[in-house]
């Protein structure tokens, strides 16, 4: 059984598991999904890229960010079937653009899939594993916090 | 207004003795009216013109002194502002090589305006110049006998330097530095005062406002010729530096569109914010350190858990899944050098090391370093965080007490404690909050091995006293004693001193401490020098710049980071002191540079982990002088920070919400988590910080990854009945 006790300005409550149990009947107000304040996720209401979404690391802004962008908007609204499968010069580019620096994008993967991905662009192509950890970069997201934004 | 006061005190009296008179007059024609005609009479022609004329006369003759040297002052004093502006508008004329027609055109208006300043400048020039010349020459000059004498000479000698100027304006910066040289090193003998003298007839220009308004200059010249008197070397500080040091000055790019003043978290979050958002842009970060942008919490934990030997070299912590990252936020080949950032194709980010912005002219949209360099801007950010306070016990207490003190902040303060904490027997810490407790720990960690004596001393019961509620504040205490650490409660420092080669710290009670080595990690003096310059406001509840919702200080001018004192929407007003804050606040101003107009809307939150077992993360106003209602329930073995990286295989606990990236080493490589022993049931559970019923701040205590929540419950403001209800939503008896 749950006990409280007060020290002073300050109130303590012990709870169990079994207290816990029963869902919360505390309220919460409606998210707005359309609020203009709020941090967007990757992809914004309208449909464009947030380039500026923590979870791309420093994707959008490194020296290659140009390359990226070109590359992952083509992706984004590409209506192929095989979905980026006509960005291929864009994904090259940039590919090369990322050899020329070895240390921000770590080439540890050959596997240089344009396709790279429907949600997961930033592990897309060469950087597949580089991304997430290991690069000094810090780096974009696991498909779990990619979910989460 | 000395003779308006000296005036008035010698018309006191007067005018105290003839209303006297007056009334003793009266008094006397009333009491005798009729009998005393004869004598009243009398009375009355003492004080008529021919008796009280001699008094009378005077009285006219000081009362119209007054009034003349009143009127003289007041015309005086508007010439003279006439005329410091025209000298300062030269001053802005003459400093860029490339507009010499423009410091032509002033110096001709100047020229214009002389006529009437002459006359009045030297005995002008004498009271203002007087007391800075005292202040500023005992400061910065040994000569500075030569400068009291001759506060006359001064003017004069400026006189000379506009004039080349207005002559050779394509040439500018060679003439200007050769002609003053001369110039100034004859000016401290008497000869020149004629030769100077004629000069003064033609160009009045001195810029005393040099001295009263600009002491930066004053100090910029420091390595200007040595027997330059104050006023010179403010003027020459301009001409001289352009010659002598072309060749530093050929790194630092003239304009960036973007400028971010200090090389930090906010200024990073910002530059990755702006290039996100502007394709192409060119970002300038200047810095006064050293080193390129990194990030500061692992100095005082991650970094010291590490077994890499060289981890204080290399600055890369081990993760518990095994890869490394560097505190840097990225490395050398990200950034684009600064000289370069003009040509790049795709635009980039350049960081300028070593130098310090030390005047903002916000008219003109740009910013002067100390080694002279100017650089314009269209959109500016300050970003210049702080400097750590120290105690002023300490700062009294002489220099070896000083050499023995560190004041914890910089990669170099990091790599400095950790060599000490191999060389010395005995560490004392003053200060119980984050950075004092978690360095506490963290060198209480190493005590064992190193035969290390490790001793927190503080103000309050307990650690993260200002923090935490009393009883988990307790806790906490408890906590870092395990970890090795001596604490001392209720310690005010009274005196530190040096002797038989140790620290004594004397506290108010009168116990006495004996360390080799003081950590003073009593607070951050937010670092708000270009305030001054820059007309910009300082918060005098919080410190820091004052900027609004969308941490806007001007026009072009934004504020991130520590610096900052901004209004949050939710919260009120208030300055955050914390990495993830940085984070938030630099790329909310990036973006608003960039356009966005967004307000400060995303909380950011803090973390801190107090060894293996104590680990906290909170958002909000966290203030122990709140009410709280903490709920708490029986910790498990999973419940600790070490399981949380593990499992979201992240260390810097901000970025586990958004980014994923390198996790942190946490305790040792011993693999089984020790089974956590509570003897208060402290072990999980979330606390509510109210303001008037409201939750504005909570911490989630060994409970993690549910920072979204209290996120959300925080911005809906609103007053729950039950908080127990509301814990509900954290699931605390769940992983």
């Amino acid at each position: 059984m749950s006990y409280c006790k007060q020290e002073g300005k300050d109130r303590v409550i012990f709870v169990t598991k079994e207290d816990h149990e029963a869902p919360s009947n505390a309220e919460l107000i409606e998210d707005d999904p359309n609020d203009p304040y709020e941090d967007q996720g990757l992809i914004l209401p309208n449909g464009d890229i947030n380039w500026n979404c923590p979870c791309l690391g420093g994707m959008a802004s490194g020296p290659c960010g140009q390359q990226f962008k070109e590359a992952f908007s083509c992706f984004h609204y590409s209506k192929e079937e095989l979905k980026g499968s006509d960005c291929v010069e864009n994904f090259r580019s940039m590919q090369e653009c990322m050899q020329k620096y070895p240390e921000l994008y770590p080439q540890e993967d050959d596997d240089s899939a344009p396709s790279g991905g429907a949600d997961n662009a930033p592990t897309a192509s060469t950087s597949t594993d580089s991304f997430p950890t290991s690069s000094p970069d810090s780096t974009p997201a696991t498909t779990k916090n990619l979910a989460a934004s | 207004m000395f003779k308006c006061k000296t005036a008035w005190n010698k018309l006191a009296p007067l005018v105290r003795a003839s209303s006297t008179l007056c009334l003793q007059n009266a008094r006397k024609s009333v009491l005798r009216h009729g009998r005393r005609l004869e004598m009243v009479q009398r009375a009355q022609m003492s004080s008529g013109p021919a008796g009280g004329g001699g008094e009378n006369t005077l009285y006219y003759v000081l009362v119209g002194a007054t009034c003349l040297g009143g009127g003289v002052y007041a015309y005086r004093t508007v010439s003279g502002d006439k005329e410091r502006y025209n000298e300062r508008m030269i001053d802005i004329a003459n400093r860029p090589k490339q507009r010499p027609s423009a410091a032509e055109a002033v110096t001709a208006v100047v020229a214009e305006s002389k006529e009437e300043p002459v006359a009045e400048e030297p005995t002008l020039t004498e009271a203002p110049v007087e007391e800075p010349l005292v202040t500023e020459a005992v400061v910065e000059f040994t000569e500075s006998e030569p400068v009291v004498e001759e506060p006359v000479t001064e003017p004069i000698v400026e006189a000379s330097i506009p004039e080349p100027t207005v002559e050779t304006q394509v040439t500018e910066p060679v003439v200007e530095a050769s002609v003053p040289e001369p110039v100034i090193e004859i000016s401290v003998t008497e000869p020149v005062a004629e030769a100077l003298v004629v000069l003064q007839s033609e160009e009045p220009l001195a810029p005393i406002v040099e001295i009263e308004t600009k002491p930066t200059p004053v100090i910029i010249a420091a390595h200007v010729p040595e027997a330059s008197p104050v006023s010179e070397s403010a003027a020459v500080s301009e001409p001289a530096p352009a010659t002598e040091s072309t060749a530093a000055h050929s790194d630092v790019p003239e304009h960036a569109a973007y400028l971010l003043i200090g090389g930090g978290t906010a200024s990073f979050a910002a530059a990755r914010s702006i290039r996100a958002r502007d394709p192409g842009a060119r970002v300038l970060i200047v810095t006064e350190e050293s080193e390129l942008p990194y990030m500061r919490p692992p100095l005082s934990k991650e970094l010291w858990f590490s077994d890499d030997p060289k981890a204080t070299e290399t600055l890369r912590f081990k993760q518990w899944n095994g890869k490394e990252r560097s505190i840097y936020f990225q490395p050398p080949s990200f950034y684009v050098s600064p000289t370069d950032l003009a040509k790049v194709e795709n635009g980039g980010v350049a960081v300028l090391t070593g130098r310090k912005v030390v005047h903002m002219d916000v008219r003109e949209n740009k910013v002067k370093l100390s080694d002279g360099a100017e650089i314009s801007y269209e959109k500016c950010l300050i970003a210049t965080g702080g400097v750590p306070r120290n105690l002023q016990v300490i700062e009294r207490a002489g220099e070896e007490v000083m050499k023995r003190t560190t004041l914890f902040r910089k990669i170099e303060d990091f790599r400095s404690l950790e060599k000490i904490s191999r060389e010395v027997k005995s560490i004392t810490i003053i200060g119980g909050g984050f950075l004092g407790s978690e360095l506490a720990c963290a060198l209480g960690r190493r005590s064992t091995d190193l035969g290390l004596e490790v001793i927190q001393l503080f103000p309050e019961k307990g650690n993260m006293g200002k923090v935490l509620p009393e009883y988990l504040s307790n806790w906490t205490t408890e906590k870092v004693r395990k970890e090795g650490v001596n604490i001392i409660m209720d310690a005010v420092v009274k005196n530190v001193s040096y002797k038989n080669d140790k620290l004594e710290i004397k506290l108010k009670d009168g116990r006495l401490i004996e360390t080799d080595h003081v950590v003073a990690a009593v607070g951050l003096e937010p670092s708000v020098e270009l305030a001054k310059s820059a007309g910009l406001e300082v918060d005098s509840d919080f410190g820091g710049y004052r900027v609004n919702a969308e941490l806007q200080a001007r026009s072009n001018i934004w504020v991130a980071g520590d610096a900052a004192c901004f209004y949050d929407i939710k919260l009120g007003r208030r300055r955050v002191e914390h990495h993830d804050h940085a984070v938030v606040s630099g790329r909310l101003a990036g973006e608003n540079m960039t356009g966005a107009s967004k307000p400060y809307w995303h909380q950011s939150m803090f973390w801190s982990d107090l060894g293996p077992d104590v680990g906290y993360e909170a958002i909000g106003i966290v203030d122990s002088s709140l009410p709280t209602v903490g709920v708490f329930a029986k910790a498990t073995a999973k419940d600790t920070p070490k399981a949380a990286t593990e499992q979201s295989g992240t260390g810097i606990r901000s970025e586990s919400e958004t980014e994923a990236v390198a996790g942190t080493l946490k305790a040792e490589t011993v693999a089984p988590p020790r089974p956590v022993q509570q003897k208060e049931d402290y072990g999980k559970g979330v606390i509510f910080y109210l303001r008037d019923n409201v939750v504005v701040g909570i911490v989630l205590w060994n409970v993690f990854n549910r920072m979204p929540i209290a996120r959300k419950i925080i911005k809906d403001g609103e007053q729950h009945a039950d908080l127990n209800e509301v814990a509900k939503l954290f699931n605390i008896h769940e992983d």
